[in-house]
């Protein structure tokens, strides 16, 4: 530390050349900051702490074949089983299609299963007691200032109505609020009732579109799910039941390897990155050979050297680095609060932080290295004659 | 007044990038001719060139900082063109699987097939519709068809992703001329038999002709392999009623795709059924409705290309210019030189912007020669509209290439007229009498 200053010094020795590899630092992290955060987003989908005991049934041929109801009862009574709530996808339409966002009917018992969605006792009694009601999030209700009391639209793409309208009105009664903050993105959706649905829709009556049980206890999850998968063996509607996080993470997963694709454009940046902030060092090295030679004579080790010379590589790259994800922060959080949950983002927090700082050091450490070794090396007597 | 001619400066770069950036390719091609013919016949133009030669002349001895300008814009064109490529390739394999003389009807307010029912009655009146073309045998060339999906493990991750299996009407071969059998057989009417297309065979796990495949407890076999080169090649065809008889869907349908006279008898077409009070649903043209799924995803991909491509031009902008200023540097006294006797300003500018460019250049082309070589016609798949995977081959196509190439001249203009003019500028002594 006490030799800061001279690193410092040693930097800002070329300032214009110091500060244009600063920008396209900051450029190459604030990339990583905007793409990481994407990557992330997809990746924690379905790794939500509350989730963790519940399990979700589904056909075994895949999920948008419906679930005869008659199986309720017989998954509520495998042992293990706490509750079982059950939903049915309504892909309906607001206003038009670019408003997506999801609305389901669901069971009644579905907010006891689903306890990370939050609202006042007065309204879960109101949706109960509402034929038509409905409960959306709060940021889906502020997106589209939607205030309880409200009639809400849509536009059926799947399930008519028995007179062969598309229209299905509903009731705002209640507004949830996702316990966790970090979970904002699922207060996007729209919930109603499965019994008003089942009762109006013009066909597909007595079928559900998939099961969620709450287990007793979590470590028996594959006992449980292999229990509910043989009630429906040979049958011709056989279920598949796995984890909740497993669900959602095989569902992401189908849109694109969204992991691979920010690897391969990180990949690419951070190559020539180095390539970049490499020719950088070694300039500025190799001008400051005299320099370097001067503090060798003045008593400062081979190690001290080498470490000078590091500390200068890592410290362009935290700093270029730094401000970029910073930025990056500020951007995320702006694009979230214009674009809502149309390309999903999770805010640059501390895991992304400590690994952009990791990626930074380990940057520095390898962009520096070259010059720092030709530094410890160089002779005092051939550094000052200038050979 | 340095600050008016920084003002100049940057406006200048701004005027460059944008005309490059708007330019056709035929009034590039014709300004670069008309440099060259200024190069070669007027004598500010010789010298000019004189000047270049000198400085790239000297490039190997500067290969290392030289290398950043190339890498630098290597990549973001690399980067740029794999992005637009993927965006391309999804629209192009939808769109070509429409035509404008085929026309798709669905349930009234049906987004995709996935969410349509049409019964059996509906099914047969939308097929004897007018406009409807006849086989010679005066049947309607149409096909009912049955859109259901399935989960098999991917081959890349051995999850589990949904397959469409399209069941079809005795007309679909009629109707979608382009579908052919490569391997294997066609499945036979009745029976449970399944072909599988080329892109599911390669995302797939299990379809091999010959394995058996269980759906809702009933075996079927995969008895054949075809090809289309569009988007039916995601999916999995049988015979529509026998994959009704599987999924219990009774003798409804999703969709019914017909072959129209001509393109010019939609109109007629979708006014017949719209004015039948039997008949609730929508009708449009397969173009429409191929090129609408496209839409988004096309979209959302060349929104985050540019982006990409635009903040990694920022990085490797500043690496160019810190290569071409500490060139300037390196050659102060030669340029220095060159200013005492009697070059005027003009060669020197010249001759750093076309080294920069050049350069640029030279990254241009090997960005977009990797990203050819590597992503041309590599294979992924993404959630279409069925909820299923659509397989679609990257697309580097020549426009997207010249899009690359222009991105990079632009890089290397704006990196390098700011040292070109900072040359131009070197005082003459002073420079002469540095060490």
């Amino acid at each position: 530390m006490k030799y800061f200053h001279l690193v410092w010094a040693a930097l800002f020795r070329r300032k214009t050349r110091t500060v244009f590899t600063l920008f396209s630092v900051l450029a190459a992290f604030l990339l990583f900051g905007l793409l990481d955060s994407v990557r992330t987003a997809f990746a924690e989908a379905g790794s939500s702490v509350a989730g963790v005991d519940r399990m979700v049934t589904i056909s075994k041929i895949s999920f948008t074949v419906q679930l005869p109801k008659s199986l309720l009862p017989r998954i509520q009574a495998v042992p293990g089983v706490k509750e079982v709530a059950y939903a049915n996808w309504f892909g309906g339409i607001y206003q038009d299609p670019k408003n997506f966002f999801a609305n389901e009917a669901v069971s009644e018992n579905f907010f006891d299963v689903f306890a990370e969605f939050e609202m006042p006792p007065q309204q879960r009694e109101a949706f109960r007691n509402t034929r038509t009601g409905a409960v959306v999030g709060a940021e889906l209700a502020k997106k589209f200032g939607w205030k309880i009391g409200d009639k809400i639209p849509l536009q059926a793409t799947i399930f008519p109505q028995k007179d062969g309208s598309n229209t299905w009105t509903f009731d705002l009664v209640g507004i949830y609020r996702a316990s966790d903050p970090k979970q904002k993105s699922q207060e996007n959706a729209l919930f109603f009732n499965w019994n008003y649905f089942d009762e109006a829709r013009r066909f597909g009556r007595g079928n559900v579109g998939w099961y969620i049980e709450k287990l007793a206890d979590r470590d028996q999850a594959d006992r449980v799910a292999a229990a509910i998968d043989a009630l429906s063996a040979n049958s011709d509607h056989e279920t598949k039941t796995q984890s909740e996080q497993a669900f959602q993470v095989a569902f992401v997963k189908q849109f694109a390897d969204i992991g691979l694709i920010v690897g391969a454009i990180m990949g690419a940046v951070f190559f020539t990155l180095i390539l970049l902030t490499g020719n950088t060092m070694a300039q500025a090295v190799r001008e400051r050979i005299p320099e370097l030679a001067v503090l060798k004579t003045i008593g400062f080790s081979n190690r001290s050297v080498l470490g000078l010379v590091l500390a200068e590589s890592v410290l362009l790259i935290l700093l270029g680095g730094l401000l970029g994800l910073a930025i990056a922060a500020v951007v995320v959080g702006a694009l979230k609060a214009a674009l809502g949950s149309t390309i999903p983002m999770a805010s640059v927090g501390a895991t992304i932080w400590l690994r952009g700082v990791l990626l930074m050091v380990a940057i520095g450490v390898v962009v520096g290295a070259l010059p720092a070794l030709r530094g410890m090396r160089l002779r005092i007597v051939d550094a000052l004659a200038g050979r | 007044m340095r600050f008016l001619t920084g003002l100049a400066m940057l406006a200048a770069a701004v005027f460059g990038v944008a005309a490059l950036a708007l330019m056709p390719w035929w009034a590039l091609l014709a300004l670069a001719l008309a440099f060259v013919a200024w190069m070669v016949f007027s004598r500010r133009g010789s010298q000019a060139w004189s000047v270049t030669w000198v400085g790239l002349s000297t490039l190997p001895q500067r290969l290392g900082s030289s290398s950043v300008v190339v890498v630098g814009i290597a990549g973001v064109v690399g980067v740029l063109v794999a992005l637009l490529a993927m965006g391309e390739g999804f629209q192009a394999t939808l769109k070509q699987t429409g035509s404008d003389d085929t026309a798709i009807v669905m349930r009234a307010g049906a987004q995709a097939e996935l969410n349509s029912v049409l019964d059996h009655d509906s099914a047969t009146l939308i097929a004897q519709a007018p406009g409807v073309l006849k086989d010679k045998d005066g049947r309607p060339i149409a096909s009912p068809e049955l859109v259901v999906v399935a989960s098999l493990p991917k081959k890349s991750s051995g999850l589990d992703a949904n397959v469409e299996i399209r069941g079809v009407g005795p007309g679909a071969w009629a109707l979608r001329p382009q579908v052919k059998i490569v391997a294997g057989r066609a499945f036979n009417r009745g029976l449970r038999e399944m072909i599988a297309g080329k892109g599911a065979r390669e995302q797939f796990a299990g379809l091999d002709i010959g394995s058996t495949l269980r759906l809702n407890n009933q075996t079927w076999t995969v008895v054949g392999a075809f090809d289309s080169g569009d988007a039916h090649d995601s999916e999995l065809w049988a015979d529509a009623d026998v994959v009704a008889a599987t999924y219990r869907r009774g003798s409804s349908v999703t969709s019914v795709t017909a072959r129209l006279t001509g393109a010019g008898a939609f109109d007629a077409f979708k006014a017949a059924l719209a004015s039948d009070p039997r008949l609730k649903v929508d009708a449009q043209t397969t173009r429409a409705y191929y090129t609408a799924q496209s839409a988004g995803l096309a979209k959302l991909i060349r929104i985050l290309g540019t982006t990409v491509g635009a903040i990694m031009a920022i990085g490797a902008i500043f690496g160019a210019l810190n290569t071409m200023y500490a060139a300037v540097s390196a050659r102060a006294r030669e340029i220095a030189t060159l200013r005492a006797i009697g070059f005027r300003g003009l060669p020197v500018v010249v001759s750093v912007l076309l080294e920069t460019m050049l350069l640029a250049l030279a990254g241009g082309v090997l960005g977009a020669a990797i990203a050819w070589l590597i992503f041309d016609n590599y294979t992924v798949s993404t959630l279409g509209a069925n909820f299923s995977q659509v397989v679609f081959g990257f697309k580097v196509s020549p426009a997207l290439l010249w899009n690359g190439l222009k991105w990079a001249l632009a890089m290397g203009f704006v990196g390098g007229l700011f040292p070109a003019l900072r040359a131009a500028r070197l005082p003459v002594s002073a420079a002469l009498r540095e060490l």
